[in-house]
């Protein structure tokens, strides 16, 4: 690792101070994604700023018709919240299969999305489920959120606070699992809110998180696997690498939108 | 340089640390408590795992600074003098080990696993265990060890 300053933040509004003080300090969540990136010197900050043990951004509160999860929880506590459990099971699932119980106990839901890694859960999730991501600026709506591979609508002195999740009529949550590193080879989140119906696919799109139209469509008419085994999405927009070629990865979408289905019935 | 001060194995420790100096670094170097091992610069191995504040993480993934103000229990606080700890008995009497190379972070990963579940089955061991890697056993043996020690550790 190269050298570099560390504070820890005891306030959003500070670490949101040290953020805009210099291009090159960067916020330290969970360091679950951050830390082997500076173990592999691919990142070179000043100063990092934790914002781990600032007590506004852990909390999981349920309010009306929505969950909303600071930025720092970690995925251990969304995934043993009784509140969770009861109005969004689907989440709670998928934050107890994110990586193994260590890198649970520390990564957080802020960095997650921040990160927007092209095979991480959280993003399916949000995207899935039309969450409002908060920030120390504004509200930011999924779909202009994720912007492409590790590419958010952030701007660069941009804290994630808060995100707000609806709840939904049915929601459910599979995964391939990619063997070795337990993140998704494909994972698809299928949802039906009050307001529309969604299908988000994570681990298989060379722009990151996508929705597929087409799968929606069927599952506005007919809310059955039947609906989606069918359909295929292009290999064109797929990510092909050593774990699976764009193929693979388009037939597992089918097949994993037909699974999440069938788990909402 | 900054000062780092946390509790470890039960007594106050501080030293001096660089931004970057890792957890584990701190522990092994400064704390010359070398039971922590690190296998790995992927956070992928789990040799590395200790209890932070009773929750298991890989020290090699944590900046000692962001340790400040915690207790931290390494596998050297583990045992009572001469008396092993429930699970390092039944990882010696199923043999559980062979290297031990992976030992300790198995050990600690196996001893949150029983503190937080209840039941344990070999399904469940098996994918706790998902982030602690071993060259050695083929995990028959491990997976025995935690099971047979989470039948006798009182709940
Ligand atoms: C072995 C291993 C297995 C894993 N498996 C999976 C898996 O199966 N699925 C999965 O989804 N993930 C997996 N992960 C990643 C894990 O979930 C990370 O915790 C997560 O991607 C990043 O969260 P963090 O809190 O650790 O962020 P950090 O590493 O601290 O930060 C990541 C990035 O986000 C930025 N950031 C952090 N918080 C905020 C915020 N509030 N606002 C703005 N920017 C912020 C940071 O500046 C940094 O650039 C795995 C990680 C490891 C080490
Ligand atoms: S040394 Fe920590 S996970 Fe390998
Ligand atoms: S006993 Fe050798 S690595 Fe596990």
């Amino acid at each position: 690792m190269y050298q570099f300053d560390y504070h820890r933040a005891q306030t959003v509004a500070e670490a949101a101070e040290l953020l805009a003080a210099n291009d090159e300090n960067t916020l330290l969540a969970g360091g679950q994604t951050l830390i082997p990136t500076l173990k592999q010197r691919l990142a070179m900050p000043a100063k990092l700023i934790d914002i781990g043990n600032i007590a506004d951004l852990n909390f999981i509160k349920a309010e009306g018709d929505a969950i909303t999860i600071g930025a720092a929880t970690k995925h251990a506590d969304v995934a043993a919240s009784p509140d969770v459990a009861k109005h969004l099971p689907a989440l709670a699932h998928l934050a107890a299969h994110i990586g193994d119980p260590a890198v649970r106990n520390r990564g957080t839901i802020g960095g997650s999305l921040a990160n927007n890694d092209p095979a991480a859960d959280y993003p399916a999730a949000a995207l899935g489920l039309d969450a409002k991501i908060h920030t120390n600026k504004r509200l930011i709506d999924a779909d202009p959120y994720f912007t492409g591979m590790f590419e958010t609508a952030l701007e660069d002195d941009e804290i994630i606070t808060e995100v707000t999740f609806p709840h939904p009529e049915k929601a459910a949550y599979v995964k391939f699992p990619n063997p070795a590193s337990r993140y998704a080879m494909v994972g698809v989140f299928v949802a039906k809110t009050p307001i529309d119906i969604r299908v988000a696919v994570t681990g298989a799109g060379a722009n990151g998180v996508f929705r597929v139209k087409e799968m929606e469509d069927a599952l506005s008419s007919n809310w059955s696997p039947d609906a989606v085994t069918g359909i295929k999405v292009p290999e064109d927009d797929l990510l092909s690498d050593l774990h699976g070629a764009a193929d693979y990865r388009s037939h597992l979408i089918s097949v994993m939108a037909g699974r999440a289905v069938a788990a909402t019935m | 340089m900054a000062l780092v001060s946390m509790t470890v194995n039960g007594k106050p420790v501080s030293g001096e640390v660089e931004g970057r100096t890792l957890l584990v670094q701190f522990i092994r170097e400064n704390l010359s408590l070398t039971g922590t091992h690190v296998g790995c610069d992927t956070s992928q191995c789990g040799a590395c795992v200790i209890h932070m504040d009773g929750k298991a993480v890989k020290a090699c993934t944590m900046l000692a600074l962001q340790a400040e103000g915690s207790a931290i229990t390494t596998i050297e606080g583990l045992a009572k003098g001469d008396d092993l700890h429930p699970v390092q008995k039944a990882f010696k009497e199923n043999h559980g080990l062979q290297c031990g190379f992976c030992t300790p972070g198995m050990i600690m990963t196996a001893v949150d696993m029983i503190d937080r579940i209840p039941n344990l089955d070999e399904e469940t061991v098996r994918a706790e265990l998902e982030g602690n890697i071993c060259r050695c056993t083929g995990y028959q043996n491990i997976v025995k060890s935690i099971l047979d020690a989470a039948e006798t550790t009182p709940a």
